[in-house]
């Protein structure tokens, strides 16, 4: 892939800006347009890209899928956690108001927590499938380009 | 601790399942996650028992989630009719999780396990989330994160034989289809009614009386959940993906997801639309009648040409199936009644008769009938179980099949249709052929020369024997089942009557 | 419409309903008459995005801007709760369509093929022919 300086170039120039853009997409979420859904496809879509570049196999030894299949499971612990959390506060299931003293300062905890459960189940999963999908296919050589 | 637990009992119900699918798939090994999946399987069963308790009087259990009212928050609501099949559900998957163990080691590769155990754990909490959410979306939502992991479950027979990939394929095509459907049917009466709280939706609706929007909205629902439950032209994916999905996964599904997929159907008929919406009433009667008819004659009809054992099962389930979408489409208080009685006994029955088809994949190598010669003197008891599960299908008396066929042999009777009432039993010698077919190989013809064949390990038998046993206590002592249903049937009724008459 | 004249308006105001119909039909269409295993996944997408394209659009309220505060109290916001639900439906499609490719990739490699009429052919040698291979054989 060394002699590609054009995609190599153009993936340095724009992977670091994206990875940047989906966290500012995911901590934003409480008060603005965003959340962990969007900035977890958005991070995803970084990390495809940077496959695209150097293959499938940099893309692994960067992101192994039995690594992403248990960040999945943690992001969905996360989320499921904090409603157990609420739960022992006192609270209904998902009831933020039990986090904080401040009932704004709660829901915004809430969000803020669980989004980040979901960005990153959103985030591995969508890696997970890609690579599934892209590992499958027969390996492209140099001159096939 | 139990007053601490006890309010939040609805949410724990599925959140429980769905918390520790992730776990199990990281546990990684058969074994551990096997375990693991029973554990879980056990304490939903447990909890399903203590909401059962709580709502047999007639109690409402509202839960709200986050703590958002209704009809702005999403609800969980159970009453009688949800904790009813809420027992179905995870009585299923406590049962069939101990039977599993043998059934999945020698159908799926072991390294694999773990996920099959996390795709059966996320099938039961969606199965679990579609009955008791109180919310129209949110049934859509979990009733494909459960046909999703029925999907995988399916396909995961593919080690067996590489039907279970096709089967699976068109599952999804024609599920996803029906829930594409139910969504857009949801859309209609949110267009018109502006609220997704099926309470709220049924008080609204009755406010806003008949419009064609409504009537949309009713049909593509019906579609939808037609093509979910399998209702008798929509019914195709059914009998592939039974015979090919593995025999612990058939069991449960055939015990729980269509009748998880009628429950929707009488909740979104009977409490959201309302008993008396006329044009649904209509509906019911001039189409979904006749189709559950033509279902028990034409299903059982090709049952009876089937050699595989698990395939002629599947059509069996298609026709009872009929049974049930004709006691509901019958718009009595006894055919409702029928129809839940027969929720229960139809899964007890048929998780029962599946898994002796597994006992006989597991111990004969085949479910082809014809290959299953004289297998009644080597393998008595699992045999055994199969004659108490088909008495139980054809509905012999002391069977949990009498009481169901009889309620609704007593409703076609209330509304003076003595021609449906006959058909009921002629579809029953049906039963009595296909059966018997089995019978007779098993125990009548002798066993081809060279053959042996184990009996079935006590823990595939212990598990089949159980649902057995619930089909004859049931069928003996009947109190418990026919009581919640006709309380669950008056409840849908009723609440109703209410909001249409006013 | 008691008079037989075309009412222009109440065609040309609902066009959201009839975009709406085109593509769920064209959708429908393309999966239940295409063989290829894949091509019937792209119309169960267009048949999905239908519907997400009818609850978006019945969520708009004329004159409404992005449901975002604005601190202004005089500003029309259209209804955000049909956005939510339609961001869990494409999430769902997502996953329905990831395993139904999932399942087209396996079927590829077994069967080999994955035109239907191919596929019903196989198996109709695997029921009636004589010695067929059953179980995971590749092919």
């Amino acid at each position: 892939m060394e002699h590609h300086s054009i995609l190599r170039v153009v993936s340095k120039l724009l992977i670091p800006p994206m990875l940047v853009y989906a966290l500012y997409v995911q901590f934003h979420g409480e008060y603005s347009p965003g959340g962990g859904f969007q900035a977890g496809v958005v991070f995803a879509a970084a990390f495809v890209l940077y496959s695209l570049v150097h293959g499938i196999d940099a893309l692994t030894k960067v992101a192994p899928p039995r690594i992403l299949h248990i960040l999945a499971g943690i992001g969905v612990l996360i989320f499921a956690g904090t409603g157990l959390v609420t739960i022992a506060l006192g609270d209904a299931y998902l009831g933020y108001y039990a986090l904080a003293e401040n009932p704004q300062h709660a829901q915004e905890w809430g969000i803020v927590v669980v989004e980040l459960g979901v960005g990153m189940t959103v985030a591995t999963v969508m890696l997970s499938i890609f690579i599934a999908f892209a590992s499958h296919t027969r390996k492209l050589d140099n001159k096939d380009w | 601790m139990m007053a601490l637990i006890e309010p939040h009992l609805p949410a724990l119900q599925v959140v429980i399942p769905l918390v520790a699918a992730p776990f199990c798939m990281m546990l990684g090994r058969g074994g551990l996650a096997w375990i693991f999946a029973s554990v879980v399987s056990l304490a939903t069963f447990v909890i399903s028992i203590a909401l059962f308790a709580q709502t047999y009087d007639g109690t409402i259990i509202s839960y709200h989630m986050g703590g958002w009212a209704p009809p702005i928050g999403i609800e969980y609501r159970v009453d009688i009719l949800n904790a009813f099949v809420l027992l179905i559900v995870s009585g299923s998957a406590a049962l069939v999780l101990p039977y599993a163990r043998s059934s999945v080691a020698a159908e799926i590769p072991a390294e694999r396990q773990a996920l099959f155990y996390t795709a059966f754990l996320l099938c039961v909490a969606g199965l679990l989330g579609v009955t008791i959410t109180g919310d129209a979306f949110n049934v859509f939502v979990f009733l494909e994160i459960s046909s999703l992991a029925t999907y995988a479950l399916v396909a995961s027979g593919a080690w067996a034989n590489k039907r279970a990939l096709t089967a699976a394929y068109n599952y999804l095509i024609m599920g996803t289809i029906g829930a594409t459907f139910f969504v857009i049917g949801i859309g209609m009466l949110y267009s018109v009614t502006g609220t997704l709280n099926m309470a709220d939706l049924a008080v609204r609706i009755a406010d806003h009386g008949d419009s064609s929007t409504l009537r949309m909205g009713f049909v593509l629902i019906l579609l939808g959940i037609g093509l979910k439950l399998a209702m008798f032209p929509l019914h195709l994916w059914l009998p592939n993906a039974y015979a090919y999905a593995p025999s612990a996964v058939t069991a449960f599904l055939a015990a729980t997801a269509t009748k998880v997929a009628v429950y929707v159907m009488l909740r979104f008929m009977f409490t959201v639309l309302g008993f008396d919406y006329e044009f649904q009433a209509d509906t019911l009667r001039m189409v979904v009648l006749p189709l559950a008819i033509i279902a028990m004659f034409a299903a059982s009809l090709v049952a009876i040409f089937q050699d595989d054992l698990k395939r002629m099962l599947a059509y069996s389930s298609v026709a009872q199936i009929g049974y049930i979408l004709l006691g509901l489409s019958l718009l009595n208080e006894t055919g409702i009644t029928a129809s839940i009685v027969h929720l229960f006994n139809h899964a007890v029955t048929k998780a029962a008769l599946f898994m002796v088809a597994g006992c006989f994949i597991f111990s004969a190598g085949t479910s082809s009938i014809s290959k299953l010669a004289g297998v009644g003197r080597d393998m008595p008891w699992t045999t055994a179980a199969f004659v108490a599960g088909g008495l139980s299908l054809i509905g012999l008396p002391l069977t949990v099949g009498f009481i169901s066929k009889w309620y609704l042999v007593l409703a076609t009777l209330e509304l003076g249709w003595w021609p449906v009432a006959l058909m009921i039993m002629a579809s029953s010698l049906l039963a009595i052929i296909y059966v018997w077919r089995v019978v007779e190989v098993a125990y009548l013809q002798p066993a081809p020369a060279g053959v042996t064949r184990k009996e079935a390990p006590l823990s595939m038998l212990i598990p089949t024997w159980i649902f057995v046993g619930l089909s004859v206590w049931f069928g003996v002592n009947a109190m418990l089942t026919a009581t919640a249903a006709g309380r669950a049937a008056s409840a849908l009724i009723g609440s109703s009557h209410i909001l249409w008459k006013d | 419409m008691s008079e037989l004249a075309i009412d222009l308006e109440f065609i040309l105001g609902r066009y959201n309903y009839w975009l709406f119909s085109i593509l769920m039909m064209t959708g429908l269409y393309i999966t239940v008459s295409r063989g290829n295993l894949i091509k019937k996944i792209v119309g169960l997408n267009i048949f999905q995005t239908s519907v997400f394209m009818l609850y978006i659009s019945l969520g708009k309220v004329t004159g409404g801007t992005a449901p975002i505060l604005t601190g202004d109290p005089d500003t029309v916001y259209s209804n955000p709760l049909p956005h939510v639900l339609i961001l869990t439906a494409i999430v769902v499609g997502i996953a329905t369509t990831a395993v139904g490719l999932a399942l087209v990739v396996r079927i590829k490699e077994t069967y080999g093929t994955i035109e239907e009429d191919e596929i019903l052919e196989l198996e109709h040698d695997m029921d009636f022919g004589n010695g067929a291979p059953q179980g995971g054989s590749r092919a």
